[in-house]
């Protein structure tokens, strides 16, 4: 018994070497599985259910594995469809996947698994105490489940599974984890699970644990105690230390590893050279939890922002720009409460000294002083309209607000026009807990469509 | 006096999820893992990037020579406060240390 699965990249839309691919092409994988999302750059994505890659690069990436699922006759699988996975993105990836469909001339069974809870669902479930929080405690009430915009649940192996048992040449998932999508074949296919979830793990960044990181194709040989891992591109190795560091990456703990229903231990497991290429590893073990757990996710707005960027040249001002900016906060602070009549809990208005100490703030330990410095204006607000204003408030005095009181009136640099930038609604990471679910399947939701197009 | 970055391989740091922040130090050799991880410990740690020291989890990964450091983050990832969406400048506050 072995499953094959290649994996072309650590997340679609990233890019992949493509003759590496064609050689996994080769070598007859059993499926092709693709993360499509992460949480990587904030909330944005799940908040308002858009994609951060561009449709473009998607729809290109999307349409080799198509080209090639079609070749070979095997499954392709994506989770986390638009980034975040919640439902709408899963029904942005059936578009692109219905066009090129079109294009290529394919007739395609898909499988949809959608993920995302409704605020009624949610708040059901916390009412009748099926939520619990994880590390660290995030606080939640019926309020904030009510502003939340989007909350998905993260699918594991039973979902993605049960999409594979209905024979789809296509499984669109929602979010699921991102090793989900790998494990669930081989372990259908009676791999040891300890064994299929590390080699998923190992996997889930494409070429990341190999010595060419961004080379992206990867393939998972799963056999029942053990499983083989290597790069697919030519330069690229996989080592028992390129191998094992992999549980490192993005982990906060490096032996133990939760998903839906259990969580992976490696503590003892074993990493051995096959080659130069090939790396061999066994002993992962996996421990059953008695309930069924799955990790939940939401997003919802904590405010509108505008940013303004004003730059500081001047020798004088750059050497004083905290004890500028503090005195202009103050002053700001008072023309906002005496033209606006706005209380300070209405607004917030941060400086950050680009150039001084705006990556690390309060934990910054070097103090230099360098030729220039970009101070950036950030408002957060209740509404736009508010945040937009304050915004426009407050220019001139960026523009021209005096160190001393007796010197000729300053202007300083503002490298735009307008000055503000509008940056829309700000979204918070709203959850950091779990669902105990009595049958996995219970909320999510699969759904098939037949297409076609000969 | 050096810089902790000088005498090991590399320092990297990331979000592992929205919630945490880990750093990896990966030193040259089991010897070096020895001498780095008596000095890397809570109360240093809980210094430098300003964490409570109990939710501060040092683990050592004996055969790739790493000493692995987690904590939640102090402002959760893309919050009004967040600074660094990825958190992989945490990192240079442990490469520049002084011993």
């Amino acid at each position: 018994m072995k499953t094959k699965v290649l994996v072309p990249s650590g997340v679609l839309g990233l890019g992949f070497d493509i003759k590496a691919f064609e050689k996994g092409l080769k070598l007859s994988p059993d499926v092709i599985s693709i993360d499509g999302g992460s949480t990587d750059s904030g909330p944005f994505s799940l908040g308002t259910g858009t994609s951060k890659y561009s449709r473009t690069s998607i729809k290109s990436e999307w349409r080799t594995l198509m080209i090639a699922r079609h070749k070979l006759n095997i499954p392709l699988i994506i989770g986390s469809c638009g980034t975040s996975g919640t439902d709408n993105m899963v029904d942005w990836m059936e578009d692109i996947t219905l066009e090129l469909s079109k294009e290529l001339n394919q007739n395609l069974k898909i499988a949809k698994i959608y993920s995302e809870l409704s605020k009624e669902k949610l708040l059901e479930n916390y009412r009748n105490g099926s939520i619990a929080n994880l590390q660290p405690k995030i606080k939640i009430n019926e309020k904030i489940i009510n502003n939340i915009s989007h909350t998905v649940a993260l699918a594991g192996i039973e979902q993605i599974q049960a999409a594979i048992n209905t024979r789809a040449d296509i499984i669109l998932a929602g979010r699921t984890t991102d090793t989900a999508i790998i494990a669930a074949l081989p372990i259908l296919k009676g791999s040891n699970p300890g064994i299929s979830w590390h080699g998923a793990k190992v996997a889930e960044c494409g070429a990341l644990c190999s010595t060419e990181p961004t080379s992206g194709v990867v393939m998972v040989e799963f056999y029942h105690s053990h499983f083989v891992i290597y790069p697919l591109s030519e330069k690229a190795r996989c080592t028992p230390e390129t191998v094992s560091a992999h549980m490192l990456y993005e982990n906060a703990n490096p032996f133990i590893l939760f998903e839906p229903g259990g969580y992976m231990d490696v503590r003892n497991a074993n990493y051995e050279a096959l080659d130069n290429k090939k790396v061999l590893v066994k002993g992962a073990k996996w421990i059953r939890d008695k309930s069924y757990y799955v990790k939940l996710e939401g997003a919802r707005i904590s405010g509108y922002q505008t940013s303004s960027l004003v730059l500081l040249r001047d020798e004088n001002y750059v050497n004083n720009v905290e004890q500028w900016t503090s005195k202009l906060k103050s002053f700001l602070n008072k023309e906002i409460k005496k033209r606006m009549n706005l209380a300070s809990k209405d607004y917030k208005l941060q400086f950050r000294h680009v150039g001084k100490n705006a990556t690390l703030g309060e934990l910054e330990n070097k103090s230099s002083y360098p030729n220039e410095v970009g101070v950036l204006c950030i408002i957060t607000a209740k509404n736009k309209e508010l945040s937009v204003e304050i915004s426009k408030l407050i220019n001139p005095f960026l523009l021209h607000y005096p160190l001393t009181k007796n010197e000729e009136l300053p202007t300083f640099a503002f490298p735009f026009s307008p000055v503000h930038a509008d940056r829309g609604a700000l979204y918070e990471f709203s959850l950091n807990h779990k669902l105990k679910l009595k049958d996995p399947m219970s909320i999510f939701k699969l759904v098939l469509n037949e297409i076609n197009n000969v | 006096m050096y810089e902790l970055g000088s005498i090991v391989k590399n320092i990297r740091s990331k979000n592992a999820g929205p919630f945490w922040v880990t750093i990896d130090i990966f030193c040259l050799d089991a010897e070096s893992l020895k001498v780095i991880l008596k000095k890397i410990d809570v109360d240093l740690i809980s210094t430098i990037f300003k964490i409570n020291k109990r939710k501060i989890k040092i683990f050592k990964i004996d055969n790739l020579n790493v000493i692995k450091i987690s904590f939640p983050r102090k402002v959760v990832q893309g919050h009004m406060n967040d600074r660094d969406m990825h958190g992989a400048q945490y990192s240079l506050l442990l490469k520049e240390f002084l011993l």
